[in-house]
């Protein structure tokens, strides 16, 4: 099989660097895809939308039909890793360690022995002997707060610098990631369960197709921002900013939530009980 | 548009993707991976491309390289070749 | 000497983007492991991301944010910005490869918990010795 993974890729390495001959030249301003459409997002983004981030206007605005889409498939990413992976009634397991936190002597209880549940001495650790890390588990806490601020903060400057709701979104979603993997993925996902960032997502998509319906609803055609200053008392061009913004908005929502959702399906193999 | 950094950049590229693949620790190719992402992003940023290079920083480094080692942990780290 | 400087300096980015498909190519087909051949998709993937931003460079162009934004006296000129559509189509393929790359690993995960093994040859001898076995 290597050997015909290796001829292959030589012969179709080679037709392809033929192939390369009539491309055109690396930095060539009068290349054939940079005329016709691009001229014109460059030439009056400013005019039409007011948002000086030119990616951000093509991407939410011009061609916001394609982002929409992309959105749902993130979510059916999500959701398709919860329906390979998840498994609700599970065996229980053979032995459960519980670790004494003042001397550190950890005690295996089996099965039918009466646990330490909920008690302040003791803290049950995961069964492949993860050490409890008092270091890892404050500065990461203290981290937290700073990295969820800067991931809003790319979210709503993203008019105006490289930035946007997907950005923002994987950034917020990997904050809570870095608070399942310094302490355990247990108690994180009592505080953020999983049916919460399940129903978060679907927020998110439906935050965006409900503005392109608000527009319909109003009288234009579906995700034409213009019309919302019927609504907000601005101009069209400043609405159409603003129409921006919300749909950056879901997007950040639905992408923080998946993220999540999949590292817990994937770190404990759908049980969810023990992680990273 | 620098063309000596440009080609520098490029060369760690392919240099880590070679080496992403050839390790047999999956570990360490999830580890190699991060890196290969990372020099993907720098290799766009020189090129102009922030917007892309700032999401394949924070997916790449954030999210896809957690998952690579979150799937070693739950299968195996060795592999035969 | 100087022809072939300026020949390669035209056409370096596509041809390090052929290398690096073949490599991604090569892993997808020939190796064993299933984790490797998802790393070797995964490079695929971000070759032909680099391809699409590259051919959207232009010499002495800078950053598609058009600075001193909001007060449109400044004449706008096409060359004074690299072409922003490449760069919206990537991020929605860098979003849809992380995706996949989801999907893909929960998949190997799947595999691993049925057959207790990564290495392909020995699933598909699994798979053999099952279907050789069935009533």
């Amino acid at each position: 099989m290597k050997k015909f993974g290796l001829a292959c890729i030589l012969l179709f390495g080679a037709v392809l660097l033929y192939g390369t001959m009539d491309f055109p030249v690396y930095g060539d301003p009068h290349s054939p895809a940079s005329q016709h459409v691009s001229d014109y997002y460059i030439e009056k983004t400013i005019e039409d939308t007011a948002v000086p981030n030119i990616v951000t206007a093509v991407l939410a605005d011009y061609r916001g039909y394609d982002t929409l889409f992309e959105t749902a498939v993130i979510l059916t990413a999500g959701f398709a890793c919860f329906f390979l992976l998840r498994r609700f009634r599970r065996p229980p397991p053979k032995f459960r360690l519980y670790r004494h936190l003042d001397t550190g002597i950890t005690l295996i209880f089996e099965e039918g022995a009466k646990e330490p549940v909920d008690s302040d001495e003791f803290m049950r650790i995961d069964s492949q002997w993860v050490p409890y890390d008092l270091i890892i588990q404050k500065a990461a806490g203290l981290v937290v707060p700073f990295l969820q601020l800067f991931a809003l903060y790319v979210v709503a400057h993203g008019h105006h610098s490289p930035g946007g709701g997907f950005q923002g979104g994987v950034i917020f979603g990997a904050t809570i990631i870095l608070i399942a993997i310094s302490n355990d993925l247990r108690s994180t996902s009592r505080r953020i369960s999983e049916s919460i960032s399940a129903k978060m997502a679907s927020t998110g998509v439906l935050i965006y197709a409900g503005t392109g319906t608000l527009c319909l609803l109003l009288g234009a055609n579906f995700l034409d921002y213009g019309v919302l200053s019927q609504l907000i008392n601005v101009s069209p061009i400043m609405a159409r900013s603003h129409g921006i913004l919300l749909v950056e908005i879901g997007v950040g929502i639905a992408v923080s939530a998946v993220m999540i959702w999949i590292y817990y399906n994937l770190a404990s193999a759908g049980r969810h009980d023990e992680g990273l | 548009m620098i063309w000596q950094f440009d080609l520098i950049i490029l060369t760690l590229v392919v240099i880590s993707g070679i080496a992403a693949i050839s390790i047999r620790d999956l570990l360490g190719a999830a580890v190699l991976f991060g890196a290969y992402s990372f020099m993907m992003c720098l290799a766009w940023a020189v090129m102009g491309a922030v917007d892309v290079a700032f999401t394949e920083a924070s997916v790449g480094a954030g999210v896809s390289t957690v998952f690579f080692v979150a799937a070693v942990f739950r299968t195996s780290r060795r592999s035969k070749d | 000497m100087q022809e072939m400087m300026e020949v390669f300096l035209a056409r370096y980015n596509y041809w390090v983007v052929i290398f690096l498909m073949m490599i991604g190519l090569y892993a997808m087909i020939a190796k064993n492991n299933l984790v490797k051949k998802i790393i070797g998709m995964n490079i695929f993937q971000t070759a032909i991301i680099l391809f699409y931003v590259s051919i959207a460079t232009k010499r002495d162009a800078s950053i598609p944010i058009i600075g001193h934004g909001h007060d449109g006296h400044h004449a706008i000129l096409v060359a004074d910005y690299m072409n922003p559509l490449p760069h919206v189509l990537m991020l929605t393929a860098i979003v849809v490869s992380v995706a996949t790359l989801g999907v893909a690993l929960a998949l190997a995960i799947k595999a691993y918990q049925q057959h207790d093994t990564l290495e392909e040859d020995e699933i598909i001898e699994q798979l053999k010795v099952e279907y050789l076995n069935q009533p």
